[in-house]
């Protein structure tokens, strides 16, 4: 067994932790314009379409990403598809997004008063110009605090992308492991890559999320 | 592309044994991690204190990290510290602190909306801070926060999946086991995906029947 | 001796001087009525006399002991002073006789039979007796202010703090309310009751304290107090107030 010296050990995470920052920015932007399009086809669209939008977003939060990931990685082989690791993590990680996104995103233009449809329509605004104009730039406002702080959840998310053996900070903490045996440095550095991702961003959440609650309140 | 389910047949005992545990776990987690996160709120709320800054610290970390590395670094990193743990131990031990962490930010929420005529009430009374806590804060700010602390407890049963990786026979485990012998894993992922999200609906609809026991007071103007 | 006795008590909110010097005792059995307009500091006053405040200066004495700076402790000052809010402040989630019996139980360590015994008394005094199991949620707010009332009284202070507690209320229910404290007076309670009712505190008390800029300005029985102010200040506010 090779000796690591901490430098090796930390090097290593860190040209790993590369892909989870990657993977985390694929499913968050995939996730964020498929999050949209959802959420468009949920608020507007036909009550058939509406459901189904509904049903997505309850089997993908209603099941565990673990699970999610797997199926992406077994089902593409069932229709012929060999994927990478990388394309399933992809695949499964942004619809896992979209879905949490679509449900944020939908609360929130759903806390737009009711008032403020009316007064659109009363000038003579249609559902397209009423959404653009007067609730969307609205609901957005109400929309940053959460969803920053949802993308949080994505980064920690990646994470599982190590069991499909997708080498990101996870996997290549438990590789390393392998090698060098010591646990508990190697765990406590991977915590401590996915801490310093974080935990900026839980902080910025709230932060606007205390200054939208301030301003809202006054 | 032919789907094939018959193949699982043979496995149900495998199935029903990562279940059951899956279960457990989920049900030990939800008591266990809530009365924790009681107690850290509780702390929290008490001031700045070296206690409270430490249970920050640990909620933090927490909530910032993945549950699966929080998982390896229980399961590896303990017993390389002269600790020794064993798989079910670690699953749980992690499953409880992640609850915890989560819920005692959920109930603080709760607590912080406490309006302060109750306080006030409380302290004419003559309780103490425990007491008032205990007796006047704590259940109303449950009742506020009941819905997040429903989805919080779905999560971790839902991230439960993830001690399968340490060798707990939980449901994931029993998935992996199957697909390893009939290499059918679309079907079986697809099955056990299907338990997790009944059970899922069922963690739900125990939990608002339990609400609607516990918060029996929200439903005014029956008299 | 007077029972409650307050001595040079002064109070500030940042540079917001609120009392500025009040002196007042209060003998056993007396009904005291705090009248005055909003910002005189008549419910800082109320508030110091149970604590929930903590004044900068100045001493209060209850029946000879000293009950402030930290003299009694909570349990022992709810047994002395009583207090009832402007919004109730009923626990929710406890019924009527578990928001009565909480206190004596938690505090006091009565045996639970025997503080439901007092408390069912008490709650027969206010007239609750037959809503024992409602939430406070299924009550009407005169109702719920009865419990209140039943619920400090389960204490069995010597004094009860009653701050503005018609003014949460419709109009139509507010008469419940004073009825009882009416009856409370009538047995010999001792109340001190900041109040918006003049016609409550001329009737039913047997004195009346103007208060106006943290000061007590006049005081004195209330058919004196009222028909011949001797200040232009009072004549203003029972001017502005009839």
């Amino acid at each position: 067994m090779t000796d690591f010296t901490l430098w090796d050990i930390v090097r290593n995470l860190l040209l790993a932790g590369r892909w989870t920052v990657v993977l985390s920015l694929i499913a968050f932007a995939g996730g964020a314009c498929v999050g949209l399009m959802l959420t468009l086809l949920r608020m507007g669209g036909l009550w058939p379409i509406r459901w189904l939008v509904r049903l997505y977003v309850d089997l993908f939060q209603g099941t565990p990403l673990l699970m999610q990931l797997f199926l992406a990685y077994f089902g593409a082989a069932v229709l012929g598809f060999d994927i990478s690791a990388w394309t399933a993590a992809s695949v499964a990680l942004t619809l896992f997004t979209s879905a949490f996104l679509c449900d944020i995103w939908r609360g929130c233009v759903e806390a737009v008063p009711s008032g403020q449809w009316q007064a659109a329509r009363v000038l003579g605004l249609n559902y397209l110009q009423s959404m653009r104009h007067v609730i969307l730039p609205q609901a957005l406002r109400l929309a940053v605090p959460p969803t920053v702080g949802f993308s949080v959840q994505v980064i920690k998310g990646t994470a599982l992308a190590s069991v499909i053996g997708f080498v990101e900070l996870t996997k290549a903490g438990t590789m390393l492991n392998n090698a060098a045996f010591a646990p508990f440095t190697i765990f406590a550095l991977v915590a401590l890559g996915y801490f310093i991702l974080c935990y900026p961003l839980s902080r910025y959440a709230r932060y606007l999320e205390r200054k939208l609650y301030g301003a809202g309140s006054r | 592309m032919t789907l094939d389910f018959s193949t699982l047949l043979p496995y149900t005992d495998e199935i029903l044994k990562g279940l059951m545990t899956t279960v457990w776990l989920t049900v030990v987690t939800t008591f266990v991690g809530i009365a924790l996160a009681i107690v850290v709120a509780y702390v929290r709320d008490g001031g700045r204190g070296i206690a409270s800054r430490l249970l920050g610290a640990y909620v933090e970390v927490t909530r910032n990290t993945p549950f699966i590395v929080q998982l390896f670094f229980l399961f590896f990193g303990l017993p390389a510290l002269g600790v020794p743990i064993s798989a079910t131990v670690a699953a749980l031990l992690a499953m409880v602190l992640n609850l915890g962490a989560y819920t005692a930010e959920i109930l603080r929420a709760g607590i912080d909306s406490t309006a302060r005529g109750q306080h006030e009430a409380a302290r004419a009374l003559g309780l103490s801070r425990l007491q008032s806590f205990r007796h006047v804060v704590l259940v109303p700010a449950f009742s506020r926060v009941y819905p997040s602390l429903i989805s919080q407890c779905i999560i971790v049963m839902l991230g439960s999946a993830v001690v399968s990786q340490i060798s707990v026979f939980d449901l994931t485990y029993a998935a992996n086991f199957i697909q390893s012998r009939n290499f059918r894993g679309f079907e079986v992922y697809l099955v056990v995906t299907l338990i997790y999200l009944l059970l899922a609906v069922g963690l739900r609809l125990a939990f608002e029947f339990v609400g609607r026991r516990l918060f029996a007071f929200l439903q005014g103007g029956s008299s | 001796m007077a029972l409650v006795a307050v001595n040079d008590l002064h109070k500030s909110f940042g540079d917001l001087e609120v009392l500025k010097g009040i002196d007042l005792e209060i003998e056993a059995g007396e009904v005291v009525s705090v009248i005055g307009r909003s910002g005189s500091g008549k419910s800082t006053f109320l508030r110091c006399l149970n604590q929930l405040e903590h004044h900068d200066w100045g001493t209060i004495h209850l029946a000879d002991q000293r009950l402030d700076g930290g003299a009694m402790s909570p349990g022992e000052l709810s047994q002395n002073v009583g207090m009832v809010f402007q919004s109730f402040n009923l626990f929710p989630h406890k019924t009527v006789i578990e928001n009565v019996m909480l206190a004596p139980v938690v505090v006091k360590q009565t045996p639970r039979a025997e503080a439901r015994q007092i408390a069912e008394q008490m709650l027969d005094k206010v007239g609750m007796l037959e809503k024992i199991d409602a939430y406070p949620a299924q009550l009407s707010g005169g109702q719920q202010q009865r419990v209140a009332i039943a619920r400090a009284l389960a204490m069995q202070p010597k004094v009860l703090l009653c701050d503005e507690v018609t003014s949460a209320l419709d109009p139509e229910l507010v008469g419940e309310v004073l009825h009882v404290l009416e009856s409370l007076a009538a047995e010999g309670m001792t109340l001190i009751l900041v109040t918006h009712e003049m016609k409550f505190a001329r009737d039913v008390s047997h004195r009346v304290v103007f208060m106006h800029h943290g000061h007590i300005h006049e005081a004195g029985d209330p058919q004196t107090l009222f028909t011949q102010p001797k200040t232009p200040e009072l004549s203003q506010f029972i001017a502005s107030i009839l």
